[in-house]
């Protein structure tokens, strides 16, 4: 009874943050990067996404995106198990990686730039991405990518340090298709 | 011995030289299978492929040539049977030296990660990335590379058999001396 009452509750106050449901089945987080200069592609299948956006005020928009570490998929089974690991996402010890948005402006011509701060495997940085919203009936595709600096947040360490074999730069591609209430 | 009773000279040299680079191939794939995940391996894998696609290219200028400048005569003393299984040998080696470097390209296709030749030329993807083919493709590229084992030991028995108790000279068709 007391929960049943509880969750509604909940569902009230957490309603004026995030105006927006995420459909997670539409959404993903993708990524690309370049090993002997042979791109590669993968993503994380598990995350969660807290976002308020509205294409006329983005400047009041806010994002903010979990991510299980763990659930990263890479083309091969080999090549998944490695990035659980210590040298890589280290996910037995950081199992979420967050992003947490500090700004949203429009550039103009439907493109927009959100900035914020990535925590990831403990080390906190402030990035920056450039997205597009799509509006069609209830739902706006956010669409964009975000040149992340592997090496910045220990993403790859000791012998997998060397850029040469896999690139320093890599590209996480973030589509979030929100629901308008 | 008459010119006629040996392969053109790039016949020769082509035979040589993928002789090689194909003993050198096949090792270094199943070294490199074996190797645990590592900068280095991510960096021979590449290599392995590169030097896949060029069997790939070498065996097809090889057949052109072939098909150009022929083969020159078996020993007549070669019976019809000798004759046909020598045919079917040489027959199943192209096949394989198409479809080893072919399955091994479909399964780069399928997992997703293109060969990129020498690090400078991206190779078109055979086929979409499909995650429950490409292993089953790795199997087929195994299977492959048993039989041509087996087909390079068979082809290398024969020469020799020919060499030393035939003795009818059929090693002088591919040798530029002579």
């Amino acid at each position: 009874m007391k929960k049943a009452l509880l969750l509604p509750l909940a569902a009230l106050l957490a309603a004026p943050a995030f105006a927006q449901q995420v459909d997670l089945t539409k959404s993903q987080l993708a990524f690309t990067l370049k090993q002997m200069g042979v791109p590669m592609s993968g993503s994380f299948k598990k995350f969660a996404a807290n976002v308020d956006f509205n294409p006329a005020q983005p400047e009041t928009g806010k994002a903010d995106i979990s991510i299980d570490t763990g659930s990263i998929a890479l083309p091969t089974g080999e090549a998944s198990a490695e990035a659980r690991k210590k040298e890589w996402f280290n996910a037995a010890q950081f199992p979420q990686a967050r992003f947490v948005s500090t700004s949203i402006k429009a550039l103009g011509n439907n493109r927009y730039q959100v900035a914020g701060k990535l925590t990831l495997k403990g080390v906190s940085r402030d990035v920056s991405a450039p997205f597009t919203a799509t509006a069609q009936g209830k739902t706006l595709t956010v669409d964009g990518t975000l040149p992340i600096s592997r090496l910045a947040f220990k993403i790859g360490e000791g012998s997998w340090s060397d850029t040469g074999t896999v690139a320093d730069n890599v590209d996480l591609k973030f589509r979030l298709v929100l629901v308008n209430p | 011995m008459k010119p006629a009773n040996r392969y053109h000279p790039l016949q020769i040299a082509l035979h040589g030289l993928m002789a090689v680079l194909m003993v050198a191939t096949f090792a270094f794939g199943k070294y490199v299978h074996s190797l645990p995940l590592s900068p280095a391996k991510f960096q021979l894998i590449s290599y392995h492929k590169w030097a896949g696609i060029a069997v790939l290219a070498l065996v097809l200028v090889r057949i052109l040539l072939r098909l150009a400048k022929g083969a020159p005569a078996l020993p007549a003393s070669m019976s019809a049977a000798a004759r046909l299984v020598a045919h079917a040998g040489h027959l199943l080696l192209y096949v394989l030296m198409i479809a080893i470097p072919l399955s091994g390209w479909l399964m780069s296709s399928a997992y997703g990660i293109p060969v990129v030749m020498f690090g400078l030329w991206q190779l078109p993807d055979l086929i979409a990335a499909n995650p429950e083919l490409a292993p089953q493709l790795g199997q087929l590229h195994d299977a492959l590379n048993t039989l041509l084992l087996l087909a390079v030991l068979g082809h290398v028995a024969a020469a020799l058999k020919h060499h030393f108790i035939d003795k009818d000279g059929l090693l002088s068709r591919m040798s530029l001396r002579g």
